[in-house]
């Protein structure tokens, strides 16, 4: 799937086709490891022990960057789920609509 | 430390003993945080495993198939940026300079960055060149284009091993493994993922440490600012340090003429820096244009730079603040007894001191991989830059020419092994020889100083002739190399405007920026001069490479879809300038 733009140089007998669209979709990678990470954290923090409190100046470190790890990663899931990749570059529509 | 190829990532530690060393610290890794390095390492691989079914040309393993979306490469363009040695560097200049620091990132880079995505990329993208070096072969001659392009692949790989050796002093200071261990395996890391997935594999993972190296920062923000009360402590407590009342204001003291500022005065700040300097490297810099060449159309293009400035603006809450609050939590920071040694920590451990002293077990692990990636990704940017250029630019332009594509992609693969190899022997020279190093990156630092001069009139001034642009990239060199060897001669350049016979209290980045002021000149002067004595090209092979000389075969602007508005490029640029000025304001 060679950009539409390029017509000047597309590929010629030579040159095979772009396997580009075969990439997959970044935002499950991130999605999936800041979620996992989250859970991990989350959980440690309910067992955070009072000198690793002290250490951070009383605040539970691990619990809140879990959570926001969680949160974060939960977002690039729905935002995946909301709007998955396109696997033709076409014009953009409406966020949600089906486009495959 | 001086990176030639990063804007003011340049940190020196005190009289040159400019290194990311930490002989006093130690983290407390656990089976924990392991988990946590094992399980990001593992992903590290496979995303280079999984991007290879996305290669079938070698435009697809060197730039990404120009097919990803304008946010990826967005945060590839600040992720390429945001090195390990930036980050640990920046808060090193934040605990020695103050919130002048913050130069670098809002005068020293976010201009340029909207300059590019708004003005330069559509000649970049536009004439469908695949490299920066490229564009000066079809603007100029051959003799222009081997110059660049072999100084700049010359330069990525050094870049690359010097990246690679900070890196194993790093692990090798925090986590106890020997220097050459360390080497090793993070080369083979690197070459795992970008040998098997291209530019493609180089660019998400440089995606997905930007969220890691945030979220490893952040805890340290939070816990550092609760720990001095606040920001109005932090600033209550560094005002009482050797820094003093004026480290929050970055404009005080840089009145031309008798300047009192770390960075020296205003006209070296914002000509040199925040002009040649920093346009210079965002503008021309192959291994960050690359990032944007690799978006999916000329909209996603332009944008990349413009979505990169956004990060830009605030990554110094991550740097800077960590630096100062180091500085005044950290005993002795970067102090220096009467002979020039060490009596604490360098300013270069800022943040690994912090994260020692507050993070428990977890989301210390979460840190050390941030760092570590960041580190493997300062690599990566560079060899997935170098293979580019050196597979089009020198073999595919001078040496094999006219095979089939498939036959470039083998190169190309090669060619990053062989980059990865020449990385390791640069980096284990290093470590025997950290003074060579030093030097080989200020000869390649002359290089780069001119280039912004050279580009700026080849895409605004179509009589400019191909000899012109060699010849002012050669005058560009050798007048920053003139100002360097000259200019710490100069009494201006030192705290008061008192010469200092023994040339150890010059202003370093003051000098720096002026250099870079006149490798501009020295190559605009020169670039003008010969233009006069010898033949322009015509002007029908400039097409939709020079401003006002449209490419005939370019679609036609209104058969193109209009991007939604939220995707405007003028848009975005102008918010990003705007930002930056309410703040400079707040913070002046």
């Amino acid at each position: 799937m060679v950009d539409p733009v390029s017509d000047a140089t597309s590929a010629s007998a030579d040159t095979p086709q772009s396997a580009a669209s075969k990439l997959f979709d970044i935002r499950l990678i991130i999605g999936g490891l800041f979620t996992l990470y989250g859970l991990m954290l989350t959980i440690s923090g309910f067992f955070t022990s009072a000198s690793d409190r002290q250490k951070a100046s009383g605040i539970n470190i691990n619990l809140w960057l879990g959570i926001g790890m969680l949160v974060l990663g939960g977002f690039f899931l729905v935002w995946h789920r909301l709007s998955p990749k396109r696997v033709e570059p076409t014009p953009d529509q409406p966020e949600g609509t089906e486009s495959q | 430390m001086s990176l030639g190829r990063t804007v003011g990532c340049v940190h020196r530690e005190p009289r040159r003993r400019g290194r990311l060393s930490a002989v006093l610290l130690k983290l407390d890794v656990n089976f924990f945080d392991w988990t946590i390095l094992a399980i990001y390492f593992t992903l590290v691989v496979a995303i280079g495993v999984m991007a290879r079914r996305a290669i079938a040309t070698s435009e697809d393993f060197l730039l990404a198939g120009r097919s990803l979306p304008a946010w990826v490469t967005g945060i590839a363009f600040i992720s390429a940026n945001l090195g390990a040695i930036e980050i640990l560097g920046m808060a090193a200049n934040g605990a020695q300079y103050g919130m002048s620091t913050l130069h670098f990132y809002w005068i020293g880079a976010v201009p340029a960055m909207v300059f590019l995505g708004l003005v330069m990329m559509p000649f970049y993208y536009g004439s469908r060149v695949r490299t920066v070096p490229e564009f000066l072969l079809r603007r100029f001659n051959p003799a222009t284009h081997l110059f660049n392009a072999l100084s700049f692949a010359a330069a990525a790989v050094l870049t690359a091993g010097v990246n690679l050796f900070a890196l194993a002093l790093v692990i090798n200071a925090l986590i106890g493994w020997p220097i050459w261990v360390s080497i090793m395996i993070s080369a083979g890391f690197v070459l795992a993922y970008i040998t098997l997935g291209g530019l493609s594999g180089a660019i998400y993972n440089e995606v997905l440490q930007f969220f890691v190296i945030v979220a490893g920062l952040v805890p340290l923000v939070i816990i550092g600012l609760h720990s001095v009360g606040g920001y109005a402590g932090l600033k209550e407590r560094v005002t009482h340090t050797a820094l003093g009342a004026n480290s929050f204001h970055t404009w005080s003291g840089t009145a031309v003429g008798h300047w009192s500022n770390p960075l020296g005065d205003w006209i070296g700040i914002v000509m040199g820096l925040g002009f040649v300097l920093s346009f210079g490297y965002w503008t021309t810099n192959f291994a960050e244009v690359q990032r944007a060449l690799s978006a999916k159309d000329l909209n996603s293009a332009q944008r990349t730079p413009l979505i990169g400035s956004y990060p830009k603006i605030f990554i110094p809450a991550l740097t800077i603040i960590p630096g100062l609050i180091a500085l005044v939590l950290v005993p002795k920071l970067g102090q220096l007894d009467k002979a020039g040694n060490p009596t604490g920590l360098p300013y270069n451990d800022a943040i690994p001191a912090l994260m020692n002293k507050f993070l428990p077990n977890g989301a210390l692990g979460i840190a050390l991989a941030g760092l570590l990636a960041a580190f493997m990704a300062g690599m990566a940017a560079n060899i997935s830059s170098f293979n580019t250029v050196f597979t089009y630019d020198i073999w595919q332009t001078y040496l094999v020419k006219g095979r089939r594509d498939g036959y470039y992609l083998k190169v190309g693969r090669i060619v990053t092994v062989v980059g990865i190899l020449v990385g390791i022997g640069t980096a284990f020279i290093a470590s025997g020889y950290s003074n060579i190093m030093n030097y080989i990156q200020l000869l390649f630092s002359y290089f780069n100083a001119p280039l912004f001069a050279t580009f700026i009139v080849a895409m605004f001034w179509k009589r400019a002739t191909p000899w012109a642009g060699f010849w002012g990239l050669v005058a560009g060199s050798i007048g920053a190399a003139a100002m360097h060897f000259g200019g710490y001669h100069i009494a201006y350049f030192y705290p008061g405007g008192v010469y200092d016979p023994s040339h150890l209290t010059d202003n370093e980045q003051m000098l720096n920026f002026y250099g870079a002021l006149t490798a501009f000149v020295a190559d605009v002067v020169v670039t003008v001069a010969v233009t006069m004595v010898t033949k322009p090209k015509p002007v029908a092979e400039l097409a939709g490479l020079v401003w006002g000389v449209p490419d005939p075969n370019a679609p036609d602007p209104n058969t193109v879809p209009k991007p939604p508005w939220w995707a405007s490029p003028k848009l975005l640029g102008g918010t990003s300038l705007g930002i930056v000025l309410v703040l400079s304001f707040i913070f002046i």
